[in-house]
């Protein structure tokens, strides 16, 4: 394996090369929205310029290089995740459009009053209140599997849940605020011999680790381009083709049907049945420039660098006394969320802004996961494939200034 | 200045490690609680106003980050014997200087300008606030406010 070319990625990712006040910016909150290579927004740009157009419909030059350059997007996504057919990519708006399609569309054809859906403990609000929503709308239940104190779901719990009721468990694959990578392989078998449909919840897996949704086996995946270093307000949702052939449409409009009189709409096939309204075109080409960038760094060379990150900063930071860090289970991504003795987050937040160190701060839509270990909130700092061993020591040093100004 | 100096002034800093007045007040006139869902603070504020509309004791107890403590805190001393007018002018005056509308102000606050940097952080002005809402809502005779709306 050749070295990985931190250099060059970092040249890549203009945001980085700013300062804060007097302080170069060290970027950790990835996991809220990545930085952009410059490839993606030259990409977009070249689109705004050169052929901006609606695609699938116009008959001239520029509407066919649109729409040329929109579906070598959802190959390439295809190859990415390797589904087995691109019909099965559909383009959202991101991870929570993609998750309330499958709410919209499968749940209400196919989950009834008793049926049950499984979620865990640790799912992001986006996980949690479309199925809340379509219990109110069907009358299903929703179950949900606790989490042990290192920030794992419990497997035992879990199976003791399946049941023949059980439709759908719709799961995290690495939590957004622990950082916990779920056994994702072994809840879909436990699922599948339950009978039961499979929605994975990939907005952070599909940036830390390979995805394969054929190895994987699951019926869904959902996720967004915006933390894949893609532009925000465009995502994915892959579906099995028999279930989006089974499914109905969740928008109806323009591009998603084949013919309309006053009386009776045939609708289009798949992809673009669930891609009703002109698509967010730019930020779809931007999406597949995104993964195309990734390919070229190699996501198993991301994966594993990023590995090295988390080892180093998870060191760092618990030899720091009074720190305390929530989500210590064995297999994780790169997202630590820490307490500093009674600091409050925010506080935390300021400080760490104020040396140029960007983190998050506050409960990262997981409520509940901040209810299962009683604190309001936390401070996550989150790294990715631009990040280094300084800015793990910008971190650290960052928490010792709020240790001496706060404690 | 940096922003943690201009945020983080020693007086802040002096009064969130030191919070004067934290405690409950057994028999108060007021009370009324502040909450800010987003961030989980919250704060109950008690009062004993007497017959002549004086204010004769601040207290409060609860949680939060240290600019909303330092804000309850010194808040609480600067209400101590004013009158129940003075006290909604006094908020009126702060409310207007945290949000950046007011920069003149400050001058008139006394301590309280201390807090006369924070319109600069949007993310930080409902913890600034986040106590006078609750004093207002205890002089309105309201139980609960939340920097989110009505609850």
């Amino acid at each position: 394996m050749s070295a990985y070319p931190i250099d060059r990625i970092r040249s890549e990712f203009p945001a980085l090369h700013q300062t804060v006040g007097d302080h170069p910016l060290t970027y950790l909150d990835s996991a809220a929205t990545a930085l952009k290579p410059q490839i993606v927004i030259d990409t977009i740009n070249q689109h705004y310029r050169e052929e901006s157009a609606n695609i699938h419909r116009g008959l001239h030059y520029l509407s066919e290089k649109a729409t040329k350059a929109y579906e070598a997007a959802r190959d390439t996504v295809q190859t990415f995740i390797n589904a087995e057919d691109r019909a099965e990519i559909i383009f959202t708006s991101g991870t929570t459009a993609s998750i309330n399609l499958v709410a919209g569309a499968y749940g209400a054809a196919f989950i009834k009053a008793g049926d049950e859906i499984i979620i865990s403990n640790m799912e992001h609000h986006s996980n949690i209140v479309p199925w809340q929503m379509l219990h109110d709308r069907v009358g299903c239940e929703l179950r949900v599997v606790p989490i042990t104190d290192s920030g794992e779901i419990d497997l035992d719990a879990f199976e003791a849940l399946l049941n023949p009721r059980t439709r759908l468990v719709s799961m995290v694959h690495v939590s957004n605020s622990l950082g916990t990578v779920n056994p994702i392989e072994r809840v879909i078998r436990l699922a599948h011999d339950a009978g039961a449909r499979v929605l994975v919840d990939a907005a952070q897996a599909i940036t830390s680790r390979p995805l394969d949704v054929r190895s994987l086996d699951c019926d869904f995946l959902a996720f967004s381009g915006h933390k894949l270093f893609g532009p925000t307000g465009v995502g994915v949702l892959y579906g099995r083709r028999e279930l989006l052939e089974a499914m109905p449409p969740f928008l109806g409009g323009g591009d998603m049907i084949l013919s309309v009189t006053m009386e009776k709409t045939t609708y289009n096939h798949l992809p673009y049945k669930f891609e009703a309204g002109t698509a967010h075109i730019a930020g779809v080409i931007g999406l597949g420039a995104a993964v195309e960038y990734v390919n070229e760094i190699g996501i198993d060379q991301i994966s594993q660098y990023e590995e090295t990150l988390r080892e180093v900063a998870t060191a760092a930071l618990t030899d720091l006394p009074g720190v305390q860090l929530y989500g210590t289970a064995p297999e994780k991504a790169a997202i630590l969320s820490f307490l500093v003795d009674d600091v409050h987050p925010h506080d935390i937040g300021s400080v760490l802004d104020s040396v140029g160190v960007a983190i998050r701060a506050g409960h990262h839509c997981t409520q509940p996961v901040m209810q299962r270990f009683g604190i309001a909130a936390t401070a996550r700092a989150s790294f990715s494939m631009y990040n280094t061993r300084d800015d793990v020591d910008r971190l650290i040093d960052g928490v010792l200034r709020v240790k001496e100004l706060l404690t | 200045m940096t922003v943690s100096d201009e945020l983080y002034q020693q007086v802040i800093l002096d009064h969130n490690r030191n919070p004067r007045n934290f405690r409950k007040l057994d028999d108060p006139t007021h009370e009324a609680q502040g909450l800010n869902p987003l961030c989980g603070d919250e704060y109950t504020i008690f009062l004993k106003v007497d017959d002549e509309n004086v204010i004769r004791e601040v207290a409060y107890e609860g949680h939060g980050c240290a600019i909303s403590k330092a804000s309850a805190s010194l808040m609480s001393e600067e209400l101590m014997g004013k009158s129940e007018a003075e006290a909604r002018e006094l908020f009126k005056e702060f409310h207007g200087m945290i949000l950046g509308n007011e920069p003149d102000k400050s001058c008139n606050l006394g301590k309280l300008a201390v807090f006369s940097g924070v319109w600069k952080y949007p993310a930080r002005v409902k913890c600034a606030a986040l106590c006078w809402h609750a004093l207002r809502s205890a002089l309105d005779g309201d139980d609960v406010v939340s920097t989110e709306g009505k609850m």
